[in-house]
């Protein structure tokens, strides 16, 4: 793909990210909330795809348009489908505020690196060891592997221990429920379970 | 969701190669984008598409809680052994160099084992979230959404 094909896709993918953006925040619906929030993150996974971080889009894809979309999904069954309109402050005051903080994140990457460079100071430090050392050391040729497992094993160990420890909150704080509520209830247990979240989302 | 015919057929033919793509994505990490993360989380997708069309009993049934309860630890313990392996024999922690012969294969051996160890915690946590949230859900009718 060229340059101007990449650049083309490039805006097109970022158009619709607005446009999802800019729904998200009309829609007062918040099925279509959820899934316009389902269709951004797949769209982020484009853009990702575009940028060569294939293993990123992949999560995204799979975290942010699939499994976030669905735990969505299932808090919307629980806690109600209809956003609340709130009596506050109008919209101008936090509109100022994200203008002015996008400007300044704007004229902070005029000091950034161009995109790939190979000069830039965080291609330079270590990197150049990591992409000689994946190949002769390890034998991995993606080098996304190499880091993540081996060079930064402990990091990596580190966020498995957060995914872990995430995991066990929530199955603390709400995967109780449901049999508490049979005992309660006297329910069979297919009633209150058989509910998937989205099961019958349309 | 059990009158929509076409979403039940087409997600019957889909969930073995979600699946099936999971593995390749994990086992495959060395050689192409993906990984244990990756791995995991299409995996727990291809569970949750199953759950969510077939209804959350029969996914319990074919995973059932108690085991997610074991895996979710499991991996990480994996992860951690693998690390406590390298020490054992004469290296530093999470050092793979000493699990094999040659530290090419032990870095080998040693990548797959972490990789799967995440793998297995990452699908296992996100089942279990699924289900946590599903458990707690009362059936909606079509005409609430």
């Amino acid at each position: 793909m060229g340059a101007g094909a990449i650049l083309l896709v490039d805006v097109a993918l970022l158009a619709l990210l607005c446009c999802c953006a800019v729904a998200i925040l009309l829609a007062r619906h918040l099925f279509a909330v959820a899934a316009l929030a389902g269709a951004f993150s797949l769209l982020s996974a484009g853009l990702l795809v575009t940028l060569d971080a294939v293993d990123v889009a992949f999560t995204e894809a799979a975290v942010g348009a699939g499994i976030s979309t669905v735990l969505l999904l299932g808090t919307l069954a629980l806690a109600g489908r209809r956003e609340r309109r709130t009596s506050g402050i109008g919209p101008l005051a936090p509109l100022a505020v994200v203008l002015a903080a996008g400007a300044a994140l704007i004229y902070a990457t005029t000091d950034m690196p161009a995109f790939g460079d190979p000069n830039a100071p965080g291609q330079r430090h270590i990197v150049p060891e990591y992409i000689a050392g994946s190949e002769h050391d390890i034998g991995v040729p993606n080098i996304v592997t190499s880091v993540l497992a081996s060079y930064r094993g402990y990091d990596t160990l580190g966020e498995v221990a957060v995914i872990f420890t995430a995991g066990i909150g929530v199955m603390f704080l709400l995967g109780r429920r449901r049999e508490d509520e049979e005992e309660k209830d006297g329910a069979p247990p297919g009633a209150a379970g058989r509910g998937a979240g989205a099961e019958d989302g349309e | 969701m059990r009158h929509h015919l076409v979403l039940r057929v087409v997600s019957k033919m889909l969930i073995p190669f979600i699946l099936l793509f999971a593995l390749y994505v994990q086992f495959h990490g060395d050689f192409g984008p993906g990984g244990g993360f990756q791995a995991g989380v299409i995996f727990a997708a291809g569970f949750v598409l199953y759950a969510l069309v077939f209804g959350i009993e029969p996914a319990r049934a074919a995973l059932p809680a108690p085991a997610l309860r074991l895996l979710v630890p499991a991996g990480l313990a994996l992860y951690t052994l693998t690390g406590f392996a390298g020490p054992l024999l004469g290296g530093k922690f999470l050092d793979y160099d000493v699990l094999a012969g040659d530290p090419e294969a032990g870095q080998h051996l040693g990548i797959l084992l972490v990789e799967f160890g995440v793998g297995v915690t990452v699908s296992a946590v996100m089942v279990s979230v699924f289900y946590a949230y599903a458990g707690r859900t009362r059936e909606v009718d079509e005409e609430d959404w």
